[in-house]
């Protein structure tokens, strides 16, 4: 079995559009809305994301055949709690800034339901190396509609990219004004179901009957 | 007339299918329903022939409209010259003149939008093309400071009518009213054009009507904003308004909602013609006053809560929100008892923000929005209790 046969390439590939934790599974939603006002920390808690349910996924899947099925869920958020503890700390060491504007949404991710979800439904019934895989497409997949989410309501809300100003002062001068709504809560709302909106007129096979 | 429907008739194998204007078939035929009754009946089933239509409850919504509009356009006139000092030499045509400029651009704006959304949507589904915006679209400017840039109001109609209507299945369809969505849009998004009290005075002349208001950075706030500050509820002049001011509106406000004589007279037309509902209507007014009496007696520190119940009613946006926004029979309950209950809801809950959130200086936009989105919830707790009264009715029989 090739390292990208054709089932590791959908383990990487089908989390990414058709089965997208954010938008088709409705999965991790809150943490899309807390952490999406500015680019710069939805980048660093997709890239947070999806390391840990990556190695979460592993080492979950190394041991899978010998954690007694009864105990399984404590086992997993052992294994998650270790791994988010891990990945706070370096954020607090290398990137003091965003670990604070991050606060408890980093230590949040042990309850992110895309983690549980994905070692319940994959590592625990498959190898190492496709579930490595399945948790970087999970992960990707959620961190780039954290990263969509976050490049709308952070460019129209303060006419900025992960902190420089893109919108000239000219046109702030003609009467242009930075859409205060973005930077509530709710627009996060409005555009996540924007997303979902596109991708089912695009696919077909996600509109129900 | 005749000339008009032999014309109709003589475009009109243009915009059929295989036609050369097909592309704009739900324009052509939005138009003709608009001047002519459709010619063309039910198949099948039971009908029921009545001589209103959608369209024609809509037409009279938009003449109940008209009196508040125009005394809105005067008022503009009458704030910008009373700003700029101009009150005695300035004719009370040419306040209107100037009112009626500065009021038909946002006009245009919120109609061309929203109708030009509408057309697209109707073309690209292939659905006929739905009349409701025909309201709608005199409501959004008329719920707006004059102060209002057109870009903001083009914007807001848009998100309202995309994703308060067109997503839910377009009119009809509709949980929360439109209007009021665009207005929220803006009030979220735009706070700066929609409160603070720089907004409600247009200060600039246009094609020699009105006057510039000469002082820099001219400020008047609306009655409420003042006395949310803690002083009386003063107008443009710095002097008291009096109660003759409140009730005619001659006072800065949004521009369609500050006479309550003009609403009065919209209220009349749409009650008599059984358009809106006057269980709401009344309901929505009992709920503002006892709310205010409540307030007034257990809250003697809170200046909001201390002006009187009656000028809780005649200032703001209460009077027009409880009759043209409330009655909207799309948004609000239908079940007989839940139509009390959601005229209370919003006229209590109003005047709560009012006197609770020093944010908000007018609760009657959140007010109406949270209860339209409890009405089938209160529709289906009275349809329920109906049903088990009558299931408790028949066991006792048996």
């Amino acid at each position: 079995m090739g390292l990208l046969s054709k089932k590791n390439k959908e383990a990487l590939n089908t989390p990414l559009f058709k089965e997208n934790p954010v938008t088709v599974q409705v999965l991790g939603i809150c943490s899309a809305l807390a952490v999406t006002s500015k680019l710069e920390p939805a980048i660093v808690m997709g890239l947070s994301v999806t390391i840990i349910v990556a190695m979460a996924n592993v080492i979950i899947s190394l041991i899978r055949n010998t954690i007694p099925m009864r105990i399984r869920i404590i086992v997993q958020l052992v294994v998650v709690a270790a791994l988010v503890t891990l990945v706070s700390e370096v954020l607090k060491a290398f990137a003091y800034d965003v670990s604070v504007q991050l606060s408890v949404y980093i230590g949040l991710i042990i309850t992110n339901c895309i983690l549980m979800g994905r070692l319940e439904a994959f590592a625990m019934q498959n190898k190492p190396w496709p579930s490595f895989l399945d948790g970087i497409g999970n992960g990707v997949g959620y961190a780039m509609i954290l990263v969509i989410v976050a490049f709308f309501r952070e460019f129209f809300g303060t006419g900025a990219l992960l902190g420089f100003q893109i919108i000239p002062e000219s046109f702030y001068e003609a009467g242009y004004m930075n859409n205060g709504l973005m930077l509530m809560t709710p627009a996060a709302f409005i555009l996540i179901a924007c997303i979902v909106w596109f991708q089912r007129a695009k696919d077909k096979s996600l509109q129900e009957k | 007339m005749k000339f008009l429907r032999n014309y109709i008739d003589k475009i009109k194998p243009n915009f059929e299918e295989g036609g050369k204007l097909h592309a704009f078939r739900s324009l052509f035929d939005g138009f003709e329903t608009f001047l002519f009754v459709p010619n063309d009946t039910s198949k099948s089933g039971v009908n029921i022939h009545d001589a209103i239509d959608s369209k024609r409850i809509m037409s009279l919504v938009v003449i109940a409209l008209i009196p508040s509009l125009l005394l809105g356009m005067y008022n503009i006139g009458l704030q910008n010259a009373i700003a700029a000092g101009t009150v005695e030499t300035t004719t009370w045509f040419s306040m209107f003149l100037y009112g009626l400029v500065v009021t038909l651009p946002k006009i245009a704006v919120a109609y061309i939008v929203g109708l030009g959304i509408e057309f697209t949507v109707a073309q690209w589904k292939k659905e006929e093309i739905h009349e409701g915006f025909l309201v709608s679209g005199i409501l959004i400017p008329m719920i707006v400071p004059v102060g209002c840039p057109l870009w903001v109001l083009a914007l807001a109609t848009a998100f309202a009518v995309i994703f308060a209507k067109e997503v839910f299945g377009g009119t009809g369809m509709n949980i929360v009213n439109v209007a009021l969505i665009a207005r929220a849009f803006i009030f979220f998004a735009y706070p700066q054009v929609i409160s603070g009290d720089s907004v409600w005075v247009a200060t600039e002349s246009i094609c020699g009507l009105g006057s510039d208001v000469t002082v820099d950075g001219y400020t008047c706030a609306t009655a409420l904003q003042n006395v949310a500050n803690g002083a009386a509820p003063v107008g443009a002049t710095g002097e008291l308004l009096t109660s003759c001011d409140m009730i005619f509106g001659f006072m800065p406000g949004s521009i369609g909602e500050t006479s309550v004589v003009a609403i009065a007279l919209g209220a009349m037309l749409l009650l008599f013609t059984g358009v809106a509902s006057w269980k709401t209507m009344l309901s929505v007014f009992v709920g503002g006053i006892a709310m205010s009496l409540l307030f007034q007696h257990t809250m003697p520190e809170n200046p909001v809560a201390q002006i009187p119940f009656w000028q809780h009613i005649i200032l703001g946006g209460f009077c027009f929100g409880a009759v043209f926004m409330a009655t909207d029979p799309v948004t609000s309950a239908r079940t007989e008892v839940g139509k009390y209950i959601y005229g209370f809801g919003i006229g209590a809950m109003a005047i709560l923000i009012r006197v609770m959130n020093p944010g908000y200086p007018e609760g009657m936009m959140l007010a109406i929005l949270l209860m339209n989105v409890v009405a089938p919830f209160i529709d289906y707790c009275v349809v329920q209790s109906n049903v088990n009264a009558r299931a408790k009715r028949v066991t006792k029989k048996n």
